[in-house]
């Protein structure tokens, strides 16, 4: 951290939320996942992130229910902690702190108070053995306890959490390791292990991938490396044991997993299919077909009613038993490699890469959130390991942000390349790209660099192929009778020397192309397509090539494979300076002049953020991560940050986000940037005590007025704050579901007399106390009547209601009136506490 | 859940004329009736009155024919020599015609003698008409004079005798009784005045003149000779406002339609063009069997009737969407329209609970196969007849997608002799497409492979393998010639200094080139 401690590269968002199976809670309303070190809740109808608990320091690897309390759940992690949650209210109950790391997590409703583990083992050498463990968890109170009572149950496990699965009442737990089961009888304290041959006579592959176990039978289900199941049974004995096989899957069983009454067993593989075999009907089986990438995890809630599989692209498809899709939530998908540039969409500021195997994925960053998949290739995707599909390699957006280019490609063989340039025009009225034109084999090679320029009359869109020419293309209009409005025409090939164009860059107004061929940089007009000028400074190829933004447009910037920074004055002609780094990537800011350069130094990668005209660089940081940066972006601020000091300077207006090696997601923050955060979280916190609805916003905003103007009243009179007294009848209000409450015009009186504020704050203290007193006494009263006594009840409440002559009670129906009392009551410690204060 | 993606044809771009609305209003006309005449067709002139008859000059006689008949409902044939410029009058009772005999005939529509005869040129008359008062005639001849007759006594009411060559066409004004426009082989169009003895304006055509015509508002005259056709603005004294030259061959005659937005020349280079009054470019064109001598349009254009030098009149009627009607009404019962609606238009009410219907998504034969992955059913479904012949582009996306899915060779095996004759059939017809040439040559390729075991069982396979061999020996050799054409266009234009696409395109050929000799020599190889 050469110069300073203020900016720090942060994680931000994105992370896995297919790690580890998602769990439904007990009312199917909520859905329960790892994502990195923390826990999201999700609703299941409404795909909203509900809340996140924080607080593992590592990688979550493990979330059960509580069997007892069906509020609570248990998640365990690598930092080895086991934790406690109420996830309704987003709070921490308890942590249990064991000491080793933590890979899986089980819970059996016949053993109370204990949790299941999977830990290494410590007494051998060998890092790779596990051990499943039940861990007693102590009954003191405190938020931290350490939880030592460990008792070993089961040795040589895998880690990997499906593999493991507990039986009918808790009775035994089955294990797969490689090609051997272990199931261990709870009573009988004694473990049955069964093996199979590594190689079957017909190349089967028996690895055991995954185990479940049937909830009321005796029956183990274990999936196969080669796509079989098998179900075993009589299992408690040695020798007799006996299974059956079912083969659908072309490749290795992924997941496996029982309905809660057991009727019907749901695996899932790379196939993207969900099979539904109906337990003891033989091989009878349904299909959800065409999930959209390979299942990972199945689920299902507890009273059966939801099935849930989490996916490769970071999703989990939650449906209904009747096979309706009721919820998507999409993280943001990320595969082994990126081929496309980061992309900034201007309209939405989202990230825009490749998402799903020929999609375009539109990420909001600031929300965490996949906006939406924009499919390019539109073609079936066949799930077939070794099959040469459809990639998309390229994709650029204009600067207004109504044209996407996109370029998709596949080659089976060096001879067959199958390129298709597509550009895509974003249509106001549904609010997403629809194709526009369509151009196969668009170069004679595969495209290497494509960018639209920045004018705004006449969008230009350059392609650089590796057949040694560059096209720029043109919107054109073609009247024709068949109503198709103007589609993109080649306008000019171009190429220098028969070299081959790596980078093609326009500059800010549009009005200079660079082309880079080879170790040349050609600058055109596009205007007239004429040659202006050339620079080169060999050795090296150029890599990156960039013009300069406002007040420094008259450089332009090259890097080049001989670890070359080069900046060249376009005013004279000539280099304006250069320095010998190694620059990988180089990335201009669009609102300043920033540019930032990502430099290879041994095993890790340095970043600069500079000026080209200043000779100083405005930031440096060695080691922003370790390995390679692939893409960088700049993404502009949804507004400015203020309080910049000179070396934050740079991060006012945009926020650079990187992609490492490991694909991860990381952006650079400020401290004072963070202080806001923290400061708006405790904020939230406060107000978290009364449901935000826009309401309460609204209200919320009235009563902070009032407050302080009847601070400033009240002050000089020493008398304490005085809240309208009708606060609870308004909470009340706020509260209650609203198909519960009266008609607005019945509530409206009662709401008004509660807004009037008295004007001796003693006394109507008392009288408020009074009252509730009062109407505690009627609610008994009225306990004791019967129901159908409806006159009665009125004639007892006149005496009441004659008490409170100034302020008319609106005639309320018994039972809402009752209602309203019982909130009252409830309400009474926080008047208590507001005494107090 | 993602629905099943179907699979994408790709179009194409359609090459050749754009169609545009004048094409499609010019090719809204039926397939042309003909009839035969004696002789070459010189004129043709529609009677202003309702059922519109018009009159057919040609060789001796003027045939007069109902505007759907194909038979001549009159015809006057007291002609000794050819008769010329057959034209009705303004009333639709009298028609006047010129011939080779010098005189020049008046007849009365529903008689059959003539009831005047006007002599006095000395040479054939090729053009007569009536004057816009009704009452006299005009009238142009090979001795260079053209006269105004007086309809009822016969008598020559003024002679001019300023053209220096024959004076072969012209038109009176619709306007002004008194004015009338000739042309005349001596290249000029000249303006008269019968109030006045001399003409009253001249044009240089720069070419013999074979046809004059006046736009409705007689501000613009038309006047075609040689290949030219040009436009001159009366009201500037004669200015040439445009000079168009579309036909390759002399342009013989010229119309107008009804709008006056459209004005129509036929040439002896078999073409009918089709101008736009306001810009003056071509926007449709018609093609016809023999050089055109005359044309007319109905009135409402309802039909296009062209006279052709082998004395064949073409008739173009216009399609209504009555006839269409009527054709389509009778043969076929279609249900009611309530079936269609029944149960759809129900409104729910407001405590109804509401089952929607999943929307099935319509697929295709093909797409059902491919969904179910069965590969050979999926090729066999675009193998059929309809599907190969008319839409071989379906085909073609159909095998592209089986070869995306990495399952082609395993769509393509196991046929027998008459699935693989299909096959061969399609490839022979379709493979030197250069739209469907990269994937159909892979085919071929494989085809090859797969079958090399099983040629000479087969007298059919064999013929068309022979046949498949010698196509693509043949493209070899027009690739090759292609080639070199290129490479002559390679060194002018590197003499210029503009784009560079025909580099681009040279290369294209030389890919295709490339991929077509490496399937001969393994056709040569297994044959």
């Amino acid at each position: 951290m050469v110069a300073s401690a203020e900016v720090r590269v942060a994680r931000c968002g994105g992370s896995r939320i297919n790690f580890i199976e998602p769990i439904i809670t007990l009312d199917s309303r909520f859905l329960l996942c790892a994502s990195g070190d923390a826990v999201h809740v999700y609703s299941t109808s409404t795909e909203e992130r509900v809340h996140v608990l924080q607080g593992h320091v590592d990688l979550v690897t493990g979330l059960r229910l509580n069997s007892s309390n069906h509020l609570q759940v248990y998640s365990c992690s690598l930092d080895g902690t086991v934790k406690l949650w109420d996830f309704t209210d987003g709070i921490l109950i308890k942590t249990y702190i064991v000491g080793h790391k933590i890979f899986s997590l089980y819970v059996s409703k016949f053993h109370e108070g204990t949790v299941f583990i999977i830990l290494p083992m410590e007494s051998s050498a060998n890092t790779e053995a596990f051990q499943l463990v039940a861990l007693h968890l102590p009954k003191t109170t405190g938020p931290e306890v350490e939880a030592r009572d460990i008792l070993s149950v089961l040795r040589d496990v895998s880690p990997i959490p499906k593999a493991t699965s507990f039986g009918r009442g808790g009775e035994f737990v089955a294990s797969a390791s490689g090609l051997q089961l272990s199931v261990y009888f709870f009573r009988k304290q004694k473990t049955y292990r069964f093996s199979l041959k590594a190689n079957d006579k017909k190349g089967a592959r028996n690895r055991f991938t995954c185990v479940a176990s049937h909830p009321n039978d005796d029956c183990i289900a274990t999936g196969h490396e080669d796509g079989k199941i098998r179900l075993w049974r009589n299992f408690s004995q040695k020798k007799e044991y006996t299974y059956s096989t079912e083969h659908w899957h072309h490749s290795a069983v992924n997941a496996l997993h029982f309905t809660p009454e057991g009727t019907e067993l749901l695996s899932g593989g790379v196939e993207s299919v969900l099979v539904l075999w109906r337990y003891g009907a033989g091989s009878k089986k349904d299909f959800v077909p065409r999930l959209g990438s390979a299942i990972e995890h199945i689920s299902v809630s507890p009273d059966g009613s939801l099935y849930c599989t989490s996916h490769k692209d970071n999703k989990i498809v939650v449906m209904k038993s009747s096979r309706d899709i009721s919820a998507i939530i999409q993280g943001l998908v990320k595969g082994e490699t990126i081929r496309t540039d980061l992309l900034i969409d201007p309209r939405t500021k989202a990230l825009v890469c490749n998402g799903k195997p020929g999609h375009l994925q539109f990420f909001s960053l600031r929300h965490d959130k996949q906006l939406y998949n924009l499919d390019i290739v539109q073609q079936e995707y066949i799930h077939e390991a070794g099959l040469h599909q459809c990639e998309v390699t390229k994709a650029a957006i204009d600067a207004q942000g109504s044209w996407l280019a996109t370029v998709e490609e596949r080659q089976e063989n060096p001879e067959e390349l199958d390129i298709i340039l597509k550009l895509w025009a974003y249509d106001e009225s549904t609010q997403s790209f629809h194709l526009n034109t369509s151009i196969s084999m668009a170069h004679e090679g595969q495209i290497s660099a494509m960018c639209f320029s920045g004018d705004a009359e006449a969008t230009m869109l350059v392609t650089t192929g590796r057949d040694g020419h560059f096209k720029a293309w043109l919107l054109a209009d073609h009247p024709d009778a068949q109503g198709e409005g103007a589609s993109w025409s080649c306008d000019y090939v171009g190429s220098y020397h028969r070299r081959e164009p790596t980078r093609c860059c326009f500059s800010a107004d549009g009005s200079l192309l660079a082309v880079g061929f080879g170790e040349v940089v050609t600058v055109w007009s596009p205007s007239t397509w004429e040659l202006l000028v050339t620079f080169s400074q060999p050795p090296g190829d150029i890599r990156d090539l960039c013009f300069g933004r406002l007040s420094c447009s008259k450089y332009l910037l090259g890097t080049t494979t001989k670890n070359l920074l080069c900046c060249w004055n376009l005013l004279t002609c000539s280099l304006e300076w250069s320095s010998t780094v190694d620059v990988i990537l180089l990335q201009p800011d669009p609102l300043s002049e920033n540019m930032a350069a990502f430099s290879r130094a041994s095993g890790s990668t340095d970043l600069f953020v500079f000026k080209p005209s200043e000779p100083r660089p405005l930031f440096s940081q060695k080691a922003v991560c370790s390995g390679t940066v692939r893409r960088a972006v700049f993404a502009p601020r949804e507004e400015v940050l203020e309080g910049c000091d000179e070396s934050t300077q740079w991060l006012s207006c945009s926020r650079l986000y990187f992609l490492t090696e490991h694909m991860e997601l990381m952006t650079f923050s400020t401290k004072s940037e963070e202080d806001q955060i923290i400061a708006s979280s405790k904020q939230l916190v406060i107000d978290d005590s009364v449901a935000v609805t826009p309401f309460y916003l609204l209200l919320g905003k009235h009563r902070k007025s009032q407050r302080e103007t009847q601070d400033s009243v009240s002050s000089h009179t020493a008398a304490r704050i005085q809240l309208p007294q009708g606060s609870p009848a308004i909470r009340e209000l706020l509260h209650t579901p609203a198909h519960v409450l009266p008609s607005a015009s019945f509530l409206c009186n009662m709401f008004v007399n509660s807004l009037l504020i008295s004007k001796s704050g003693v006394r109507e203290d008392g009288r408020c106390r009074e009252e509730e007193m009062g109407s505690e006494e009627e609610e008994e009263a009225e306990e004791q009547e019967s129901e159908g006594e409806m006159e009665a009840s009125v004639s007892a409440q006149g005496p009441a209601v004659q008490g409170f002559q100034t302020e008319p009670t609106p005639q309320l129906s018994k039972a809402q009136e009752r209602e309203l009392r019982k909130l009252q009551k409830a309400d009474f410690s926080w008047l208590s506490s507001l005494l107090d204060s | 859940m993602a629905s099943y993606k179907a699979t994408r044809i790709p179009s194409f771009p359609r090459l050749g004329e754009k169609v545009t609305q004048d094409t499609l209003y010019w090719r809204n006309y039926k397939t042309p009736v003909q009839i035969k005449e004696f002789g070459a067709v010189t004129k043709i002139d529609f009677s202003p009155l309702s059922p519109h008859n018009y009159a057919v000059t040609a060789s001796t006689r003027i045939h007069i024919y109902g505007p759907y008949s194909q038979e001549p409902v009159k015809s006057f044939t007291r002609f000794k020599d050819t008769a010329y410029s057959g034209t009705f009058r303004s009333d639709g009772q009298l028609l006047v015609a010129g011939s080779e005999e010098a005189l020049i005939r008046l007849f009365d529509v529903s008689g059959r003698v003539a009831l005047r005869e006007y002599t006095g040129h000395s040479k054939a008359v090729h053009f007569t008409d009536f004057s816009a008062d009704r009452f006299h005639i005009l009238s142009g001849s090979d001795d260079y004079t053209c006269r105004l007759w007086d309809i009822p006594s016969s008598a020559e009411v003024s002679r001019y005798s300023e053209h220096t060559d024959y004076v072969r066409c012209g038109t009176p004004s619709r306007l002004n009784p008194d004015v009338f426009i000739t042309g005349s082989y001596d290249h000029t169009v000249k303006v008269f005045d019968s109030r006045k003895e001399r003409s009253v304006m001249t044009m240089d055509h720069g070419q013999p003149v074979e046809s004059v015509l006046l736009f409705p508002s007689e501000g613009l005259l038309v006047s075609a000779g040689g290949r030219y056709v040009k436009v001159w603005d009366m009201l500037k004294g004669g200015q040439v406002l445009v000079s168009l030259k579309n036909h390759h061959k002399t342009v013989t005659c010229l119309c107008m339609s009804s709008t006056g937005q459209r004005l129509l020349s036929g040439s002896l280079d078999r073409h009918v063009k089709v101008y736009s009054t306001t810009t003056y470019k071509v926007v449709h064109n018609f093609d016809y069997a023999a050089s055109i001598l005359s044309i007319a349009l109905a009135p409402n254009d309802d039909s296009i009737i062209a006279g052709m030098t082998n004395g064949v009149l073409s008739v173009k009627h216009k399609k209504h969407p009555e006839d269409r009607k009527m054709v389509g009404g009778t043969s076929r019962h279609r249900p009611a329209y309530r079936v269609f609606v029944k149960g759809k238009n129900y409104m729910p009410k407001q405590d109804d609970f509401l089952v929607r219907k999943r929307e099935k998504a319509h697929l295709k034969q093909y797409d059902k196969e491919l969904k179910r992955f069965q590969v050979s059913k999926a090729l066999d479904s675009v193998l059929k007849p309809h599907v190969r012949l008319k839409t071989p582009e379906v085909t073609v996306a159909v095998i592209q997608e089986l070869n995306r899915r990495g399952t082609l060779k395993n769509a393509l095996a196991g046929r027998d002799e008459k699935g693989l004759s299909i096959l061969l059939s399609f490839l022979i017809r379709n493979v030197v497409d250069s739209r469907f040439a990269p994937i159909l040559l892979t085919v071929a390729e494989m085809v090859l492979d797969i079958y090399m075991k099983v040629v000479g069982q087969s007298a059919v396979v064999d013929k068309q393998i022979l046949k498949l061999q010698e196509l693509v020996e043949k493209e070899i050799d027009y690739q090759q010639e292609l080639m070199e054409v290129l490479g002559m266009m390679d060194t002018l234009f590197a003499t210029m200094t503009a784009k560079k696409e025909a580099a681009a395109l040279c290369l294209v050929h030389f890919s295709t080139n490339h991929c077509i000799s490496k399937l001969s020599k393994k056709i040569q190889k297994g044959g």
